[in-house]
């Protein structure tokens, strides 16, 4: 494993009033070394090999079985039914985790430190336990009237109680942090306070909030344990594709497991990887 | 008058940081905020610019009554001590941004931004992030884009507060000279005298939120109106009961009319000038006098000499407090 060391760049002189900064922080060089080698050490042995091996598994009878694997009618409705319901629990949680997170910081309300730990629970919370609460609240005996119980809006339901925390802690943190000072010029520039949000407010959030819908939707599509008892798992309705794979080990059937576990995981990283791209983007055309 | 403040009180919870302020500040002027930090500078400059509500009182721009009017229509512009750059934007996009919001023509506003950033030299940063430049050129962009809506007055909180104390000093001549060009009535706020000094045509001396004194530098610091004003334009001693700007006092080994006997303590030596240190009365004071006069009187410690104020001294002498 090769670690490359940046040299930092010797800086142009500077133009009077002091000349702009460099662009990199220096580092120590062994320290990096040390420091990049147990990072891509660990980073192997949790999640580069096992990641590995179930690509490689789900292919390992070729191409044409995997195929076959995916595509087959519970195990393709389970994939649809998964990344659509994720997407769509995706843009709920950009829009409210974001309104959410504005509450907190910007909003005093009494009870607001309470609802600022509530926030966590989803995280706190075994999601076979969520799974319960959820069926208990939103299934046949809903006190509320409200029978959600293996619909999809049921997988929904509870795909939006575990991802709750992402996008309001992801933008959270930056609201909190922004510089006032900023929408006061603004202000006194002749922004109006709608004015004020779109064009400085709005562009500060957006990196926070698409990392936040990033991991919230791929926390989604993974999702296993909420889901698996208000769903009630009915096959080409409301079975997820975590589920999905979890009854083709049980069928004794891995190879099928792993190509769909190998969908998911490619749908993972091409969000990710297009959620940073888009950033990138954004940016650099400010 | 630019801008006329009149009996404004803030407090902030049952602090009051403004007690009764009323000031003038004449069109065109360069006037200075001075006082020790915490004294409401800060909180003044903002309530002329709207970004403080005044518990009590009235602030008039320009001739119109501005206290309930929104920052947004009080044609101001306001420059932070830390900045204010906004961060997801390019040198030109913050300069532009008032351009934009007034919705003015493609052409005219890079015509204007270009002159803008040309006027604090910054045309080769206009692609610029803020992040890419230093705290001085950020504040140069800051001043641009406060400049780009032609405000009536600027404003300027501590602007030079972040900067180190070379940048500072650059900076400073900078700007007067910069005023001296676009004419633009202009308040800053600064703790620091010597900047006051050097900057302002009008200093507005201002400690626990009420005004102790206006007017020239000059005046201010020749003239001062109290002990705490004299104290804080200038090095001060005490001689006499009286209280006396170091350089201003004579000093001569024959006994002088009016003048006090003193035992020469200490002398020291900083460069050009010599400090000499006397027990007066069994107080501590001093007196500054040049490398010459120092050699001339041969003065070591344990002389006994006689000082008195320099008659017709430019500073005002005071009782103490
Ligand atoms: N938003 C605020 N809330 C509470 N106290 C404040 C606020 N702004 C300023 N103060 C207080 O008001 C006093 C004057 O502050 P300021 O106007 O910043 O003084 P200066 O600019 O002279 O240093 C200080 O004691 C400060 O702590």
């Amino acid at each position: 494993m090769t670690t490359d060391v940046a040299v930092p760049p010797a800086l142009p002189p500077g133009p009077p009033g002091g000349g702009a900064r460099p662009r990199s922080r220096f580092s120590v060089p062994g320290g990096t070394a040390l420091g990049v080698g147990s990072a891509v050490l660990y980073l192997s042995l949790i999640v580069l090999i096992p990641l590995a091996v179930v690509a490689w598994r789900s292919v390992d009878q070729g191409p044409g079985y995997f195929w076959r694997a995916v595509t087959t009618p519970d195990a393709w409705a389970a994939l649809t039914l998964t990344v659509g319901a994720s997407i769509l629990v995706a843009l709920i949680n950009l829009v409210m985790g974001t309104i959410i997170a504005w509450v907190l910081v910007r909003d005093r309300f009494p009870g607001k430190a309470v609802v600022d730990t509530l926030i966590d629970l989803p995280f706190a919370l075994p999601t076979i336990v969520a799974g319960l609460v959820l069926l208990s609240l939103y299934g046949p005996e809903s006190p509320l009237g409200l029978n959600l119980a293996y619909s999809r809006a049921g997988v929904v339901l509870a795909l939006l109680f575990v991802t709750l925390p992402f996008v309001v802690r992801t933008v959270q943190p930056v609201l909190l942090e922004l510089d006032k000072e900023m929408e006061q010029a603004a202000a006194s520039l002749g922004a109006s306070p709608f004015q004020t949000f779109r064009r400085i407010i709005l562009p500060n959030l957006v990196p926070a909030m698409l990392s936040g819908t990033a991991l919230a939707f791929t926390r989604s599509i993974a999702e296993f344990g909420s889901t698996v008892l208000i769903s009630g798992n009915l096959p080409f309705k409301t079975q997820v594709a975590a589920v999905n794979i979890f009854s083709q080990i049980e069928g004794d059937n891995t190879t099928g497991a792993a190509a769909i576990s190998t969908v998911l995981l490619v749908v993972a990283l091409v969000a990710l990887v297009s959620l940073d791209l888009l950033q990138r983007w954004g940016s650099r055309r400010g | 008058m630019a801008i006329e403040v009149r009996d404004v009180n803030k407090s902030f919870g049952t602090t009051p940081v403004l007690r009764d302020v009323s000031i003038d500040v004449e069109s065109g002027s360069l006037t200075a905020l001075l006082g020790p930090s915490g004294g409401g500078k800060s909180t003044l400059l903002r309530v002329i610019a709207g970004l403080e509500q005044p518990d009590t009182g009235t602030v008039r721009i320009s001739g119109v009554d501005a206290t309930r009017l929104a920052p947004q229509r009080r044609n101001v512009g306001f420059v932070f001590q830390h900045y204010a750059a906004f961060k997801h934007l390019t040198v030109f996009r913050n300069v532009a941004f008032g351009l934009e919001i007034r919705k003015r023509p493609k052409d005219e506003i890079r015509k204007r931004v270009m002159e803008l950033l040309e006027l604090v030299h910054l045309e080769q940063m206009a692609d610029r992030y803020p992040s890419q430049l230093s705290g001085g050129q950020r504040q140069r962009m800051a001043l641009a884009r406060a400049l780009a809506v032609e405000p009536e007055v600027l404003l300027l909180d501590e602007p030079f507060g972040a900067l180190d104390a070379q940048v500072r000093k650059e900076l400073r001549t900078w700007l007067r000279r910069l005023h001296d060009e676009v004419h633009v009535t202009t308040v800053f706020v600064t703790h620091d005298q010597e900047e006051a000094i050097e900057v302002a045509d009008t200093i507005v001396v201002l400690a626990d939120g009420e005004v102790e004194q206006v007017g020239s530098p000059a005046e201010v610091y020749d003239n001062p109106a109290n002990p705490f004003v004299m104290r804080f334009l200038g090095p001060v001693t005490e001689i006499g009961g009286s209280l006396v700007r170091p350089h201003d006092i004579e000093i001569s080994t024959e006994p002088v009319e009016g003048g006090t006997a003193a035992t020469v303590s200490r002398v020291v030596r900083l460069g050009f000038e010599v400090r000499v240190e006397l027990q007066v009365e069994g107080r501590d004071a001093w007196v500054q006098v040049t490398r010459g006069f120092a050699d001339q009187l041969a003065l070591k410690s344990g002389d006994v000499v006689s000082v008195r104020p320099t008659p017709g001294a430019r500073s005002l002498v005071l009782a103490t407090v």
